[in-house]
């Protein structure tokens, strides 16, 4: 009896671990097969058209999204303005000068405001500076894509600033700097690699997002001038055309989520090769 | 003695300039400690603002509905009758179905990473799972459409059907939109978030009690699951309060292969909504202005449920970090 | 500049009569019978961590151009005495001190403490040099406190004083970072030398060196004390037999013992001194 028993634990041992690295499995080849299925059939769909036209009239084949292209860096554009700076300072607040309640409630707030779901985040925005003005604009998604920024740059920058050793501080001031010229010339600095990093992260993730974009900056056909006109975008064009009829649509919609998601991943990619390596070079 | 006395003055620096005074500013550190509080204090003021407003917009649906919006069936924009219920139900079952697949697969996965690879390799997969929570949900939404979509109508839904159609969950007409396409979509969003939290936690298990298992004759399996995993529950269980509130905030993946129907139906294969994609669907073009507060509304429901769920994930995490105390 | 500081009469008074009876009173103890020009003058010295009291009365004349050294065991204030003289306590919360420290004859807490710092400068126990190239590091305390002038020639010069201009002369845009330990520590003496400060202070500062980088740091300091006056925290009594003129004893806070440095080490008046100095303790 006692030998059925061991054989059978050990024939589960070897089914359940054996499962688990299935599992792991399983779940990397999602990442293999996503880009396949981009690769495939967004490669085959892009061409030079695709980057320099404008959409054909519906029905049409052909044409192209620079308008959609163009519409999303000019929204990143602005997201990177409103929020890197606010989530710059108030990582600098937060590593450098905070009282120790007032530092708990804004780092409390902000992991607030970064689980809020990003169609939240639209509807704010949309209230903000769409229903008072009655009509959709670059500035409200934009505005949207600020918000969204700053959580995940306050959080960047205050980890690498409390990273740079006491020691270098201490440097600085036994020179005669004062506090603000410490952090400026001496504390920012050996911290730059790592805020950085952050702040394209931050921004290769808004760069994905549709949802608060559906009622701000809604979707434009043509180009948008200035800020006040809706605009279309990267994503919103890709959830139009592949929820639409036509194959044609389904097609550029193929293309644009290549180039989008290629953004994304070069973005993600990229950072974190920077920061293991830089990071240990320079010895902080 | 010092020679070069003269060079500086007392201490003050001394550039000249339109510059000089900011820079002569005795108070350097207070107006860097007063700017950098403002722009800290700005995250408190529009997370405020973000309540505020959630609030203030949905005041008229709130105030005709009242409790009613929860469970009423109708949605009706033309005659101005909105209630809740499906959206809530959409959203339940699809987050239901997503953490079925995803807890286990995700844990089994965070498992493998943390107790049988090799660290380099566990490294390596957890930097492409991590890639995988960065892909764009409205990609999940591309590939939904036109991969799972026809897979879930012609392979995957009849074969649940062949196996297990006396469930009435696989009962029904099956077109490859619906429950059970948008909860597989989710669970492959929010399994990079169980595995990345639950293999960081099961990491901080201290090696004495896999041993101590383990020297008692226990097979690796046993002691992972009986020992290793229980000590990490609270952390593993904050993971999945954190998949579940991305899954309750998931909006365009699901929007796109959910099949956008209001409708409450016990069989997975049947389309519906949820809470988020409706508002996706119908904010953007809204007219009226109860129409408007009962779509802000749904947004405050979802900010609340949000809000809630990962105060609790956090707590949890921050129960696992601190040590069960118990030894 | 050439006589010896005094406190007002009422202070001396007291600090009379608070003082162990070992010779610390009155003027810095030497044989010569001249009067030594004092830099800092502490009297009555209290510094506090919270409610926690780490340096007790402790009254000290630190004497012009010459190398003083503080010893006493691990934990005796020594070093907390030291970042005193330069108000770097006040970065940590919660410190705070009682008592007078006169630099030549001001006050050190009437003084602005950017303009303090500049005039006395600090070494510190691990070398830590800025992230940046290793002309940057020098030049760093010249740029912010304004100076107009030929920077490359000054960070020469500093580098000059430093022994460290010849191994590094052709690699000024190198980074810090890449030098060895005991030339990172001969960075940080050149960047705070850069300045030209009146008093360098000096913590521990061959702790994490091996001895050859440590006799050559020693040299250093025989060369720079014409220009320039030393206190030095060390653990090594060797090092402050050989290297200071002035040694003073610390144990629990207190100033046990001060006293030129041949005396202290070879007759000590106080027991304790002598009982440390002999390795009985610490």
């Amino acid at each position: 009896m006692k030998r059925a028993a061991l054989i059978w634990r050990k024939s589960l041992n070897v089914i359940m671990l054996t499962l688990t690295g299935v599992s792991a499995l399983v779940v990397v080849s999602v990442l293999f097969l996503i880009l396949g299925y981009l690769l495939w059939n967004g490669g085959k769909s892009l061409n030079w058209a695709f980057f320099t036209e404008l959409p054909k009239p519906v029905g049409e084949a052909g044409g192209g999204m620079a308008n959609a292209i163009v519409g999303s860096l000019k929204l990143l554009g602005l997201a990177a303005a409103i929020g890197l700076p606010i989530g710059l300072l108030a990582g600098v607040y937060l590593a450098e000068f905070g009282g120790k309640t007032f530092s708990f409630i804004v780092r409390y707030t902000t992991d607030i405001l970064n689980g809020v779901p990003s169609i939240v985040i639209g509807i704010f925005a949309a209230a903000v500076a769409v229903l008072p003005f009655k009509h959709f604009s670059t500035a409200a998604g934009g505005f949207a894509l600020g918000i969204m920024v700053i959580p995940i740059t306050v959080r960047g920058t205050e980890e690498f600033l409390r990273a740079v050793p006491v020691s270098l501080r201490e440097g600085a001031m036994a020179l005669g700097a004062s506090r603000w010229r410490t952090i400026a010339t001496v504390v920012l600095p050996a911290a730059r690699g790592g805020i950085i990093t952050g702040m394209l992260l931050a921004l290769a993730r808004v760069a994905g997002e549709t949802a608060p974009l559906l009622f701000t900056a809604f979707n434009n056909r043509y180009w948008s001038p200035g800020w006040g006109q809706p605009t279309a975008s990267l994503t919103v064009v890709i959830y139009t055309y592949a929820t639409s009829a036509y194959d044609d649509w389904h097609r550029q919609a193929w293309a644009a989520g290549l180039v989008l998601l290629g953004l994304v991943l070069v973005a993600n990619v990229g950072t974190r090769l920077a920061v293991s390596r830089g990071g240990a070079a320079r010895g902080v | 003695m010092s020679s070069t006395a003269t060079t500086f003055d007392s201490a003050a620096p001394r550039k000249t300039g339109p510059h000089a005074f900011i820079w002569r500013l005795r108070n350097g550190d207070q107006v860097a400690h007063i700017v950098t509080l403002v722009f800290a204090a700005s995250i408190l003021l529009i997370t405020s603002l973000v309540v505020y407003e959630l609030w203030i917009n949905s005041h008229l649906s709130r105030a005709k509905f009242g409790w009613t919006f929860f469970w009423t069936r109708t949605w009706d924009p033309i005659f101005d009758n909105f209630g809740a219920l499906p959206y809530i139900y959409g959203t339940l079952v699809t987050s239901a179905v997503a953490l079925v697949i995803a807890v286990p697969l995700g844990l089994a996965a965070a498992t493998f990473l943390a107790e049988l690879a090799p660290r380099t390799l566990s490294d390596g997969i957890a930097f492409l799972i991590d890639l995988l929570a960065a892909v764009p949900s409205v990609i999940y939404g591309l590939l939904g459409i036109f991969v799972v979509v026809p897979l879930m109508r012609t392979v995957i839904g009849p074969a649940l059907k062949t196996a297990f159609g006396f469930l009435p969950i696989f009962q029904g007409p099956n077109y490859g939109v619906g429950f059970l396409t948008a909860g597989i979509i989710l669970a492959i969003m929010v399994v990079p978030f169980i595995i990345s939290v639950s293999r960081e936690v099961l990491l901080t298990v201290p090696r004495d009690q896999r041993e101590a298992a383990l020297a008692l004759g226990a097979t690796r399996w046993e002691a992972t699951w009986k020992v290793v995993i229980p000590w990490a529950r609270a952390g593993i269980m904050g993971s999945v309060f954190l998949a579940l509130a991305r899954a309750l905030g998931e909006t365009m993946a699901v929007t796109m292969v959910i099949g956008n129907a209001n409708n409450i139906s016990v069989s997975l294969f049947s389309p519906g909504d949820t809470i988020a994609s409706t508002i996706a669907n119908q904010f953007g073009e809204a007219a009226g202005d109860l129409y408007l507060s009962a779509l802000v509304e749904l947004g405050l429901v979802l900010f609340l449920i949000t809000f809630i769920l990962n105060g609790l994930a956090q707590l949890m995490i921050i129960a696992t970090e601190r040590g069960r105390g118990r030894a | 500049m050439s006589e010896m500081a005094s406190p007002s009469p009422g202070k001396e008074q007291v600090a009379a009569k608070l003082t162990p009876k070992v010779r610390t009173e009155g003027g810095v103890p030497n044989t010569s019978g001249k009067e030594t020009p004092v830099r800092f003058n502490i009297s009555g010295l209290n510094v506090f961590y919270g409610t926690k009291q780490a340096v007790f009365d402790l009254h000290l004349k630190i004497p012009v151009n010459k190398v003083t050294a503080l010893i006493g065991p691990s934990g005796c204030g020594k070093s907390t005495f030291l970042r005193t003289l330069n108000r770097m306590n006040e970065t940590i919360r919660n410190a705070r001190f009682e008592g007078a420290i006169l630099l030549d004859d001001q006050d050190i807490t009437k003084m602005d403490v950017v303009g303090l710092r500049r005039r006395v400068g600090m070494v510190f126990q691990r070398p830590n040099p800025f992230p940046k190239s290793i002309y940057e590091n020098v030049a760093y305390g010249l740029r912010i406190n304004g100076y107009k002038g030929r920077l490359s020639e000054l960070v020469e010069q500093s580098l000059r004083r430093a022994a460290l201009w010849d191994e590094v002369k052709d690699y000024l845009h190198k980074s810090a970072l890449a030098l060895s330990g005991g030339q990172q520590q001969r960075l940080c003496i050149a960047r705070a030398l850069a300045v030209d400060p009146e008093v360098l202070l000096l913590d521990e500062p061959c702790s994490a060196l091996d001895p050859v980088t440590t006799a050559k740091i020693e040299e250093l300091m025989f060369q720079l004390r014409d220009s320039c006056t030393m206190a030095i925290v060390t653990h090594n009594m060797q090092q402050a037999a050989r290297a200071s003129d002035y040694t003073a004893f610390m144990l629990d806070g207190k100033l046990i013992e001060h006293n030129e440095t041949s005396r202290l080490f070879t007759t000590p008046s106080d027991p304790r001194t002598e009982a440390y100095i002999t390795g009985r303790f610490g």
